[in-house]
Formats: structure tokens, C-alpha cells, sequence
């Protein structure tokens, strides 16, 4: 076949300027994710099995189960889990995104967030908070009423809240949060407040009780990182515009399972390209040290993919107290991006580098020709189920995931 | 075909692709030159290599073809 | 001695600018040994043998630096890697102030959009890749890389020839293109002389010679040492020649390189035998009878070479710049005890000459490059008996630059030579131009005194200056710097030997 790969790239990147994802409801897991079952369990990163999960990933799958009542004690849960009678699927294979270790199950409250320029839709779970949660592989009752909680009182309210508020543009409101020092996936302080704004007075409108309302907008308060479950899918929502455009070279997904990091490119369907993911370098936590940490997990490198994140580190330098550097490296870091990607974000700009728009569309020729790979800077989940964050900082993929992509593309296209 | 003749006279401009020293001798002289930062391609990985040329093969084909409708 | 290193990920340099600053840091106090290279298989094996590997290597790429320095003590070590950076900080920066430099050929080619000759001194193994790219973009080649494969060579001159396009190498380390110097080559002035050569020093001598002389060039087209071999058959020699043939600036050709192999030998003649113009042809070592057997003039040497080029080019008659008479005369004031003869060649055609005229004169040479009739050093770092040596032999610069830009090995075996009581006369060769040390006499002259001074011996030196008065390192300054050092200086290799020679007769 002939295709002009600067071509297909562009078009790719176009589809990826003219994305337009607005928060559209919240919905049930099992009515509104498509290809969803009563006895799937979705999660970050690409395809695993119950054999090879990391600590985190099994945790927060046997918190599920007793949630789901599939089991009654973790040891059951245990048992159910590596039995035939669960299934296991990547949320990207379903149009959505989990962070870090991304656990969803039937029953949970999902976002939903609308490309209108395509009306595609992509999905993601409430943000639970910090400490002992389900996506640091936490278990406890603690951790399966505040589910319930969420299923029960969080989603309904905040259901009902939306047709209350003005429509949100989930790209918007990233490009104002990278004006105001968040890069949208390690630091969302900002994104949070400016979400709360306008969630405030729309939950003040629903019909719930004042206690209900008080501990929806405690619980969004308390919470840094509760836009994070909102940027991630608008992250995706826009890169999925551009699966799978023929001949691109253009990567649309990057994810970890906590096992493995896998890969997606538009001209190539729905091939995922793995290798192991990597140990997180940077700051940990009083008393937490290197062999505590669980190598690199979460869907959330999805904002990476799409241009902020790490890659608008220059736009967040307080993230690099976590990563043990000084607010130069952050700028150097997002600068060095521009070697690998295909533009500027038309959306994404960065204010101290004059507001050029953000490093977008990573290229795999280019991560191949140059050896630099893609610049994430994450969270650290304690290798144990249940125990949290451990720290944060700097990781990249493994370049395994480009080379193979590379022999694929070439396999595929040139004759 | 062009004949090697033909290049006689002409103006030389040059692309220097290693030592430095070379490129700035050029530049002494008032030759157009340009100096690249040249390191070795995919990082030294052959392999890598090797298929990137694959690409770049074909995409010269695709260009070729295009050009030649 | 404490070993300290240094690693750098990602961050390249050419092997040369590496390989002076290793060299230049060696020589600080307390240091014993300096590698500063890319992660090559190569520098990896070099680390080893000298007790300096590190498992921090382990996991590098050719992409990321090591700095590994011997030295007296932890301290001593850790301020030479400190200095190793400073100088490659400054060199990055200058580099860096371009803001978009190029990283390769492609993206230069973007910044000057009518390129048309790629300059190729990269890693042997990646240098055919380059020329490759070149051809198929339109642009002439020259590759001054070597350890660039015969198949190699052989595809990149078959796709030249094809598209009228220059393959000047691989190891082509001279060429002046329409006027302009490219790597080590002399300020020659333009004229009518067009010349084609398989030797880089050999074309520097020739043409440098031709300009004293009061003539100029056209072109002078390097080939690279392989050309005329059985397997590539000439086919840059052929269509560089046949070019010249049918320029009309070039009234004369001039052809040096080693004798070709019979069958290439056989097709060049019938290709320039309906020359219309005259031909000068220098093989190496072959008999001049076979040559003008065809109808061509032979010429002896290099200088001879260039002297009749210019007989021809201007119909006056030229004369070396020394006469036999004159070097008689010279050799007259000299009385050569008994003793050993050694040469220091930088250029390894002027070595091979030198060996050619001298093996009538002495009973035994030996050489690390011997030619029919010499033989081999039994320990090239050790001289015994008669040795005429090329420093610029593969053996001598492994890890280090050529000697005609880090003098440093040649100066260490000057006065190694000097220390020799058995000496009696040291020759040497100064090549000036392009690409050259700005000061190649003055490390000569720094070494010849250090030497004396030591060992207290006075052999006679002599040298030859290879290049012209508008060569950047000052050709009468670089000649006074030798006289005043007293070391006889003389314009050509064959003028020097000669000179030898004569001495030799006369004990």
C-alpha cells in the first residue's frame, strides 16, 4: 500500500486538535461501559492475567469481589479471582481509563465523557481519594463502604447536579489548569477547585438531603486528585479520534498494568505492544524505601500520550520537589519532548515557554531514530495490596514497546 | 545520467558529518558549509536502524509515485 | 593508582575530538592513563586490557561516554575527569550556540537546501550508510572513514558510477574539489593540472610541489587506497580520469597510486588511451617502462611526478626545487659516523618512498610498512638496526588521532630515536594545510630538544616540508622554527632521502 506517513500523521493530529470532550453524566459500569459483565473485571493497562499481577492490582480485583459480593473475605476473594469464573479486561478495550491500579466493576458509578465532534464517548471511575483505597490495592471494609458510598450517595447526587451546570469542556478546563501551575496528572489541585466550582452550587440545586450534599462536596474538597478521573478520559477521548488511522505512526495509548507497560498506535488496530514496566525513580515517602515500591502502574499515562502531564512538566515545576529536582529540569524535560512528538497542541500551552503549545502526538519513528523515550512522572504504589502511595517521580516505557511497534509497522506497510 | 564534467566549476557546498575541524576549515574559506551534530542513528541499535531505512525506502516509493501522477 | 570514571548517558562526540582530550588530560601530573570514549566494543575492549573497566559499562549504549582515568590518587583522578568535562562543556557549546543543529544528514540537508558534497568522517561502520544516503540524494561522497568494507566500497562506486557522482575513499583523507581544500589538503592555487590519486599524502606532496613550483590545479580527486584492487577495478580512478579527459580547463592529467591489479591495469589504459591530452602516471613501485610502453610519461617519484606535470602544463622547463648538484653539496658538510638510520613518517606514502629510494643504499630496512625488499620490525615500538616507520599505520593509532593532528606519539618516539645511541641520523616529514596541526614543527622541535638535552646525542635531523606558502601554519615560520633547531629542512621527501642517500655514500 501507499501511504504518505507525514499524511496520515497529520490527519491524525487534526482529528486530535479538533477533539471536543465535555463531561456528559455519570452512569452504572454495567449499563453504560460497552462490552461490560456482571462478572468482568475491568483494569489498567494491557491485557493480564490474575498469575502475573503485581500486589496492587490483586488487591484492589479482591476488594472488587467482596464489593460485587463475588466473595466474603479476602482469602475467598482470592480463590474467586483465580478461578475461571472471573473475567479480566483492559478499560482501554472498553473506551476508558482507570488510574493506577484502575479496578471496575459492575456496580461502580462511571464518568462519561462526550467527543461532541465524533459523539464517542469514553469512561472512568470517581476518584476514591488518598490512603486506603482501592486502586493502591486496598481491601478493608473501610475501603468497601466508601465504595458502596460512592455507588449509593456520591454518583447519584453528582448525576443529578450535571444538567445543573454549564456544559464543561474537559480540554478547556486542562488548558486553564496549565496556566495555573497543575499539569493535570500528578499535580490537579487546581483542576479540582475549578471543578468544584461549578459542582457547588449545581449539587446545592439536586434534590438530595443537606447531609448528602455536605459530604459529596466535603468529599470532592478533600480529594487533590478528583479532576484526575475526569482529565484521564478526556485524555483519551481525544487520542481515540485518531484510532486507526492508516499509516500513522502516531501513539494513541500508553499504560501499565503494573506488570507491564503497553502501547497503542493508530495505523496499527488495536495491536498492543508490551514490556516490562519500569521502577519509578524519585522521592518516597518517610520510612518507605526502594524495595517497597511496585514498578510502574496506571492508565494514567494517558495524559502523558496526549501532550500534558509530564510532557507540560515546565507548566507544574512544583512536581519536581517530588522528583528531586530543581525547576530548570522540569522545563528541559517538556522541552525535550518536542524531539519525539508531532506538534503543538493547539489547546495545551505553556506559559513560561512563552505559551507554546505543548509537545503533542508521540511519533514511534522518532522515539526509534533518537532513543529518547516519552517523559512520565507518576505516583508509586507500595508493592504490597492495600498499603498506598509510597512516593512519586520520574519513569519512562520501556523502549521494548517502540521497537516492536517499529517491526509491526514495517511488517504491516512497507513492502 | 549526469556526467561527473558537468560538476566542475560548480560552487561546492558541503554537509560535514564527523570531525568538527573539518567543517571549520570549510567556514575559514568561505565555503558554504554545514556542520552536523552527527551521532550514530537508532543509537548505535543496527536493528533499529535497519528498519527505519524500510520506512524511509518505502516512503521514498510513495513519494516517487505520487510525483510521478 | 586509583581508577576513577565518569559516565555520561546520551551525550556524543566524534572519537577525535574525544581522543585529544584524552590525550591532552594524560599528560597532566599524577594522571597515568585517560580513556575518554563513546561505549564502543572497541573502547569496552581498551578499558579492559588497561585495568579500567567498571560494571557500570554494563548497561551503556555507543551513545553515552565514559571517562575513565588512572591516577596517583582518588583526588588527582576526580580533578582530571573534572577537567575532561570542562573541555567538553566548552566544545558543546560552541557547538550549541547554532541553536538548530543538525543531528544528521537529512535534517542538514533541509538547513542548505543545494548541498552537494557530503564530507564523511564517522565511524567506519555507519560511513557507508552516510555515502549511501548522499548518492541517493544527488550529492557527491568523499569518506574519509576507513574499516569500511571492499563489498561496501564496491556498491557505493557502482551506484557513483551510475549517477556521475564522486566516491572519493573510503581512508581518502585529500581531495581539492573546484578550488576548495577538503580534509588535510594544502592551499594550492588553481591552473590546468588535474590530478587523480590513491594516496592521500601522496596528493598533497604532488600538488604542494606543483604550486611552489608556480603552476596550479584543476582538480585533485582522491580514490581511496582500494580503487584500482582486482575487485573494485578502477571505477572511480576510470570516471574520474575520463571527467578530466573532457574538461576543458585540465590540459594535463597526472595518475598516482600503487601499481594497479593486471586487469584493471589493462582496462584503465584502453580508457585513457585516446586521451587528447597528456598523462603523467606515478605507480608506486611499478617500472616506468611499462608505462610509457602505452605512451604516457612515467614519472620516478613525487616530486618527479609534479615537475613534469608542470613541463606540461606551461611547455617551460622545470627543475626540482633542490638539484642532485645542490644536495651533493649539502651532504658534503656532513660526516655520518657509523650508525642507524631512522625515519618518523607521518604520511605513509612518503614512508613507502622513502624505503624505496633508501634500499639501494642501505643493506637492511625495516619498517612497521615494509615495501618489496624491506622487512619487518620485529617490535614496532622498538626500533632496531635501519627503520623507516609510519606512524599513521593502523597500529600506531589505535584509540589515538592520526599524527597529522596529535603530534604527541611522533614527539614521544623522536626522542625515544634521539636517546638511541646507534642513531646516527633521524628523518621526518612535516605536512602543512588543512586539517593539520597549526604547529607540527614546533612539537617537533620541542621534542627534538628534549631528547638532546637528555641523552646528550646529536644525530642529524632532517626534515621535509610538505605544503605551500599559503598554508595556514606559515610555511617559511614552520621552516625557520626547523632551521633554528637545526634540523636541515627540504622542500620534498625526495630531496630528503636523496639527501640520505648521499650521506650514506660518503661514510
Amino acid at each position: 500500500m501507499l501511504i504518505d506517513i507525514k499524511e496520515a500523521n497529520k490527519k491524525a493530529f487534526d482529528a486530535i486538535q479538533a477533539a471536543q470532550p465535555i463531561i456528559k453524566g455519570i452512569g452504572t459500569c454495567l449499563d453504560t461501559v460497552p462490552g461490560m459483565k456482571q462478572n468482568l473485571i475491568l483494569h489498567a493497562g494491557p491485557p493480564i492475567t490474575w498469575e502475573r499481577m503485581s500486589g496492587p492490582l490483586r488487591g484492589a480485583v479482591m476488594g472488587a469481589l467482596i464489593y460485587e459480593g463475588f466473595a466474603k473475605t479476602p482469602e475467598e476473594a482470592e480463590k474467586v479471582a483465580a478461578s475461571d469464573k472471573i473475567e479480566y479486561s483492559p478499560w482501554h478495550e472498553h473506551d476508558g481509563v482507570g488510574p493506577m491500579a484502575g479496578v471496575a466493576s459492575a456496580s461502580m458509578p462511571v464518568w462519561i465523557v462526550e467527543n461532541k465532534t465524533n459523539k464517542k464517548c469514553t469512561y472512568c471511575t470517581l476518584n476514591e481519594g488518598l490512603g486506603k483505597v482501592l486502586r493502591f490495592g486496598a481491601y478493608s471494609e473501610e475501603v468497601i463502604t466508601r465504595l458502596k458510598w460512592m455507588e449509593k450517595t456520591l454518583g447519584p447526587v453528582i448525576k443529578a447536579a450535571i444538567p445543573f451546570m454549564p456544559e464543561i469542556n474537559l480540554k478547556n478546563m486542562v488548558a486553564q489548569v496549565l496556566q495555573m501551575g497543575d499539569e493535570a496528572h500528578n499535580r490537579n489541585k487546581a483542576g479540582t477547585s475549578l471543578l468544584i466550582r461549578e459542582l457547588a452550587p449545581a449539587v446545592i440545586k439536586t434534590d438530595f438531603s443537606a447531609e448528602d450534599k455536605i459530604k459529596v462536596l466535603e468529599f470532592v474538597n478533600s480529594n487533590d486528585h478528583f479532576f484526575l478521573n475526569l482529565s484521564m478520559p478526556a485524555a483519551k477521548a481525544i487520542l481515540q479520534s485518531a484510532e486507526w488511522i492508516e499509516g500513522s505512526t502516531l501513539v494513541t495509548t500508553m499504560c501499565r498494568n503494573g506488570t507491564d507497560f503497553g502501547i497503542r498506535v493508530a495505523g496499527l488496530k488495536e495491536q498492543w505492544f508490551t514490556g516490562p514496566a519500569q521502577i519509578v525513580k524519585g522521592l518516597l515517602f518517610p520510612g518507605f524505601e526502594e524495595t517497597d515500591c511496585n514498578p510502574d502502574i496506571g492508565d494514567s499515562a494517558i495524559t502523558e500520550t496526549c501532550g500534558f502531564g509530564g510532557f507540560a512538566m515546565a507548566a507544574a515545576p512544583a512536581i519536581v520537589k517530588f522528583v528531586g529536582g530543581v525547576a530548570g529540569d522540569a522545563i528541559n524535560y517538556t522541552k525535550k519532548m518536542y524531539e519525539i512528538t508531532e506538534g503543538e497542541s493547539q489547546s495545551f500551552q505553556i506559559p513560561i515557554l512563552d505559551f507554546r503549545g505543548s509537545p503533542q502526538g508521540i511519533d514511534i519513528l522518532k522515539v526509534c531514530e533518537k532513543q529518547i523515550l516519552p517523559q512520565i512522572n507518576t505516583g508509586i504504589a507500595h508493592k504490597k495490596s492495600g498499603i498506598g502511595q509510597v512516593g512519586a517521580g520520574l519513569v519512562n516505557p520501556p523502549m521494548k514497546c517502540f521497537e516492536d511497534a517499529l517491526q509491526a509497522y514495517v511488517d504491516k506497510y512497507c513492502d | 545520467m549526469s556526467n561527473l564534467k558537468d560538476f566542475f566549476g560548480k560552487k561546492v557546498k558541503v554537509i560535514n558529518l564527523g570531525i568538527p575541524s573539518f567543517a571549520d576549515d570549510l567556514k575559514r574559506q568561505n565555503v558554504e558549509v554545514i556542520h552536523t551534530d552527527w551521532r550514530p542513528p537508532a543509537g548505535g541499535n543496527k536493528k533499529i536502524q535497519a528498519l527505519l531505512d524500510k520506512v524511509e525506502t518505502w516512503q521514498n516509493k510513495v513519494n516517487a509515485a505520487k510525483g510521478a501522477k | 593508582m586509583v581508577v576513577s570514571h565518569l559516565v555520561k548517558k546520551q551525550t556524543y562526540f566524534d572519537s577525535v575530538t574525544l581522543m585529544l582530550i584524552g590525550s591532552q588530560v594524560k599528560k597532566l601530573d599524577g594522571i597515568e592513563n585517560a580513556v575518554v570514549g563513546m561505549c564502543t566494543d572497541y573502547n569496552i575492549d581498551s578499558l579492559k586490557r588497561l585495568d579500567m573497566y567498571h560494571p557500570d559499562f554494563d548497561s551503556l549504549t555507543p551513545n553515552d561516554l565514559i571517562i575513565a582515568i588512572k591516577g596517583s590518587d582518588e583526588k588527582t583522578a576526580k580533578a582530571a575527569i573534572a577537567e575532561v568535562e570542562t573541555r567538553l562543556t566548552s566544545k558543546k557549546k560552541s557547538s550549541e550556540s547554532a541553536q538548530l543543529v543538525p543531528t544528521n544528514q537529512e535534517a542538514a540537508a533541509k538547513q542548505l537546501a543545494d548541498a552537494n558534497m557530503v564530507l564523511i568522517s564517522v565511524p567506519g561502520e555507519y560511513a557507508a550508510r552516510e555515502a549511501r544516503i548522499a548518492l541517493n540524494a544527488g550529492r557527491h561522497a568523499m569518506l574519509f572513514s576507513d574499516n569500511v568494507s571492499i563489498e561496501e566500497e564496491l556498491e557505493l562506486k557502482t551506484l557513483g558510477t551510475e549517477k556521475g557522482l564522486l566516491v572519493m575513499g573510503p581512508d581518502c583523507g585529500t581531495a581539492i574539489i573546484n578550488g576548495v581544500p577538503l580534509a588535510f589538503s594544502n592551499a594550492v592555487r588553481s591552473g590546468n593540472i588535474g590530478l587523480v590519486a590513491a594516496s592521500g599524502t601522496g596528493l598533497q606532496e604532488v600538488t604542494s610541489t606543483i604550486h611552489r613550483l608556480g603552476c596550479g590545479i584543476t582538480q585533485a580527486i582522491g580514490v581511496g587506497g582500494r580503487d584500482l584492487s582486482e575487485k573494485i577495478g578502477g571505477k572511480m580512478t576510470i570516471m574520474a580520469t575520463k571527467a578530466l579527459i573532457e574538461d576543458p580547463e585540465t590540459k594535463v592529467i597526472v595518475l598516482v597510486s600503487k601499481p594497479p591489479a593486471e586487469s584493471v591495469l589493462k582496462n584503465l589504459m584502453s580508457e585513457i588511451k585516446n586521451a587528447n591530452k597528456p598523462v603523467v602516471i606515478y605507480f608506486i613501485g611499478a617500472d616506468p617502462k611499462l608505462i610509457e610502453a602505452q605512451g604516457f610519461t612515467a614519472a620516478k617519484n613525487l616530486e618527479d611526478a609534479a615537475v613534469q606535470a608542470c613541463k606540461l602544463s606551461t611547455g617551460k622547463s622545470y627543475e626540482p626545487e633542490f638539484s642532485d648538484a645542490k644536495i651533493d653539496e649539502m651532504s658534503k658538510k656532513i660526516k655520518l659516523p657509523t650508525g642507524n638510520l631512522r625515519g618518523l613518517y607521518s604520511g605513509g606514502t612518503l614512508c613507502d618512498e622513502a624505503q624505496r629510494i633508501l634500499r639501494t643504499s642501505l643493506p637492511e630496512i625495516y619498517s612497521n610498512t615494509p615495501v618489496k625488499g624491506c622487512k619487518d620490525m620485529k617490535d614496532v615500538y622498538k626500533s632496531e638496526g635501519n627503520c623507516i616507520i609510519d606512524l599513521g599505520d593502523d597500529v600506531f593509532t589505535r584509540g589515538k588521532a592520526h599524527p597529522m593532528i596529535d603530534p604527541d606519539n611522533r614527539a614521544q618516539r623522536m626522542i625515544q630515536e634521539i636517546s638511541d645511541k646507534s642513531v646516527n641520523m633521524i628523518l621526518f616529514d612535516v605536512v602543512l594545510g588543512y586539517g593539520s596541526h597549526t604547529d607540527m614543527a614546533g612539537e617537533m622541535v620541542e621534542a627534538i630538544n628534549k631528547g638532546k638535552k637528555a641523552s646528550g646525542n646529536n644525530p642529524v635531523m632532517a626534515a621535509c616540508i610538505c605544503g605551500t606558502q599559503d598554508d595556514m601554519q606559515g610555511y617559511s615560520n614552520q621552516a625557520a622554527k626547523l632551521e633554528d633547531a637545526g634540523v636541515i629542512v627540504f622542500p620534498t621527501n625526495v630531496a630528503m632521502v636523496k639527501f640520505a642517500q648521499k650521506c650514506l655514500e660518503r661514510k
